[in-house]
């Protein structure tokens, strides 16, 4: 936690200023959910055939599998406020921005168990997930994201379209060269391109400590006359307060902006990870933090839902993600002669 | 109907005529603007549709690369300079692993129509960062056309359908070839017409027809194999000169049919020589002629060590008009298979 909890009056106050009603708020209840436990059947399907014996070949989602569970608040804090003309260009662990922007659940469970109904019909998988119609798309490269997005909203402008470029990254991706050039760009251009970095603290097994040789990540973008926000990545209000501000301004003509999303994830960097780079109560330690409780409790404190609407919301959202997997695993899987096709248009 | 000198201006020319009828397309690079990135390619755009969409990238091969991807998945058509082709290096992860293969992994739905415009080749004392081809290395990959022209005729019409491609096409100009005054030529002065036409991708051009071996070039190597050919027809050899124009799509049939002919095949080539162009050229030719070859095919390539500077280190690499001459002599000279 970077800020302290509102009192009930602040509370009131905060949400008031960033234009949330009861009905935004409950909807982003149910979307932070929604994440959660799509990610965590993910998991749950993942280890099928992997156990006792970790093979990543086996089971029927194959592959390296990278989970955002803890993160959600900075997908849906930013995404809630983008249409599907804007585009959002995601990383190596891309499924929370991805149903955040409104990629449809079932397809892209389809695509992670590479079936021929998902999004790539079986030809991306988790690293590699496209959805044409709502301007998503990711990267399995480190930091590849920021001058993709960059090139949307450079395109966006000369097209004369309103629209908004998202590239999210981790505090990682910070260090790659193509960060501090987009910045460049961006600044340069003035281009309507909002930045988020997602500092998870590690970097796969490296803490940012041994990786950066600052803690934070706004005050690289100021040195490229970029305004910079630090928010807390565990808090969804914090979040799209900023997000709000700063991609209203990208649409009006007024540039870009970076936002540093301090958050934490709760799963190893990928699975089957040992996680011998941090301890248990460390991950307890921010667990209790979590974005869904803090604003189920928020939601109570608003007087916005009881605790039995909050068990809808969750029962919902836990019944969408079971439906997405069960459409994916009964989906059929795609013809080998399939891989042949599509390499040109 | 005008002559042009070498291919720089005549692609450049093709991009203005494709610009003014596609609002689409928007040149991004180094040096584009009051430079023509260079080496011409984008010369003449700059004072005629100014900043707008003739834009200037710092020096950031990835940056702009990836924004070039990123900017055709929503509706623009870039063209990027890529100012020597040596400088791939720092801009090739967002070449090969998305521009490429975006409109694959997404199963069809990432449209990716980017025309990537690069020098390459040397012969000019540049030395090993800024004399190489390496189309072989993009050619390897699945996901680019490759557009090798060694006519100005084919510069145009080739840079006109590279830019109603809806795929990434990269167009390699040889610096010897550009017509610049800055740098030699060995190119001719040739008909070009001022109206708009294409060059279709796949098709070999049959430069010269002839009876006792088939010479096999791309970009600079046609016009030193055309001179040794001259040569040889003065010895009473028969060569035939293929230009193989794009090596992605490759002309297999033109090939196959000049082999069956010929019987004997000469594959001269300015990339290096292993894993690349000349062995790929030797095996489609060979799973299609096999019975009619009368001899091994053979190759001329850079042989496999960086370009040195010194100037008879570097002719000493570089495949030129007296080792063409000499190669093919001693092809039809060899003794036929058994």
């Amino acid at each position: 936690m970077i800020k302290p909890e509102p009192s009930p009056q602040d509370l009131q106050y905060l949400v008031a200023q960033a234009g949330l009603d009861a009905d935004q708020l409950r909807r982003a209840y149910r979307q932070l959910c929604l994440i959660r436990s799509f990610e965590n059947l993910i998991a749950d399907r993942y280890y099928i055939g992997k156990t006792p014996e970790f093979n990543m070949a086996a089971g029927p989602i194959r592959g390296e599998m990278h989970l955002a569970v803890g993160q959600e608040a900075v997908a849906v804090g930013v995404c809630s406020l983008l249409g599907d003309g804007d585009a959002v260009v995601s990383t190596h662990r891309p499924h929370h921005h991805a149903l955040a922007k409104g990629v449809e659940p079932k397809k892209l469970a389809a695509e992670i168990f590479g079936k021929a109904s998902g999004l790539c019909h079986g030809k991306g998988g988790h690293m590699h997930l496209f959805d044409a119609g709502r301007h998503f798309a990711c990267s399995g490269i480190v930091g590849a994201s920021f001058p993709q997005a960059a090139g949307a909203a450079f395109a966006f402008r000369k097209l004369g379209q309103r629209h908004v470029a998202v590239a999210f990254a981790g505090e990682g991706a910070a260090n790659h060269g193509t960060f501090a050039e987009t910045l460049n760009v961006a600044g340069l251009f003035q281009l309507p391109l909002v930045v988020v970095i997602e500092d998870n603290l590690y970097a796969d097994s490296t803490p940012k400590w041994a990786a950066l040789s600052t803690v934070h990540h706004f005050q690289r973008a100021q040195s490229f006359n970029i305004p910079s926000y630090v928010v807390d990545g565990m808090d969804f209000i914090d979040v799209y307060r900023v997000a709000k501000l700063v991609i209203e301004r990208a649409r009006n003509g007024m540039g870009p902006a970076l936002i540093e999303a301090v958050c934490y994830r709760y799963r190893g960097h990928f699975e089957g990870d040992a996680e011998e780079y941090r301890t248990r109560e460390e991950v307890e330690r921010w667990q209790a933090l979590d974005p869904i409780p803090r604003l189920g409790e928020r939601l109570k404190t608003l007087g916005w839902a009881d605790e039995a609407m909050l068990n809808r919301l969750r029962d919902e959202a836990q019944q969408e993600a079971e439906a997405a997997i069960q459409f994916a695993e009964s989906s059929p899987l795609p013809e080998p002669q399939e891989a042949l096709m599509g390499v040109f248009q | 109907m005008r002559k042009l000198k070498g291919l720089a201006f005549a692609i450049a020319e093709a991009i203005d005529q494709e610009m003014a009828h596609n609002e689409r397309l928007v040149v991004l690079g180094e040096d584009v603007t009051y430079w023509g990135a260079v080496f011409g390619f984008t010369m003449g755009l700059f004072p005629k549709y100014g900043r707008e969409r003739v834009v200037d990238t710092p020096i950031t091969e990835q940056t702009f690369m990836g924004m070039a991807v990123g900017a055709a998945s929503v509706g623009l058509h870039p063209v990027v300079s890529l100012m020597f082709v040596d400088f791939c290096g720092a801009g090739f992860d967002q070449m090969f692993n998305h521009m490429a293969k975006n409109y694959y992994m997404s199963g069809g739905q990432l449209p990716m129509p980017v025309t990537v415009i690069t020098a390459i080749g040397g012969g000019y004392g540049d030395a090993a960062q800024h004399s190489q081809v390496l189309y072989g290395l993009f050619a390897h990959l699945p996901g680019f056309k490759i557009v090798v022209p060694a006519t100005a005729y084919d510069a145009k019409g080739l840079t006109m359908r590279a830019l109603a491609d809806p795929n990434p096409v990269i167009i390699f100009g040889h610096k010897l070839l550009t017509g610049l005054p800055f740098l030699p030529f060995e190119g001719e002065e040739e008909e070009v017409p001022e109206e708009r036409y294409t060059v279709e991708l796949g098709q070999a051009a049959v430069r010269r027809q002839g009876q006792d071996l088939t010479i096999v070039a791309a970009g600079l190597m046609v016009p030193r194999s055309l001179k040794a050919a001259e040569r040889l027809a003065q010895e009473g050899i028969s060569a035939e000169v293929i230009d193989l124009r794009t090596l992605v799509p490759l002309d297999e049939a033109t090939l196959v049919a000049s082999a069956r002919k010929t019987g004997r095949v000469l594959i001269v080539d300015e990339d290096y020589m292993s894993y690349g162009l000349s062995g790929e050229v030797a095996f489609r030719i060979q799973a299609g002629a096999l019975r009619s070859l009368k001899a091994p095919i053979q190759r001329l390539a850079v042989p496999d060590v960086p370009i040195p500077f010194s100037e008879p280190l570097e002719r000493a690499v570089i495949p030129s008009v007296e080792r063409i001459y000499e190669a093919a002599r001693s092809l039809v000279g060899a003794q036929a298979l058994a």
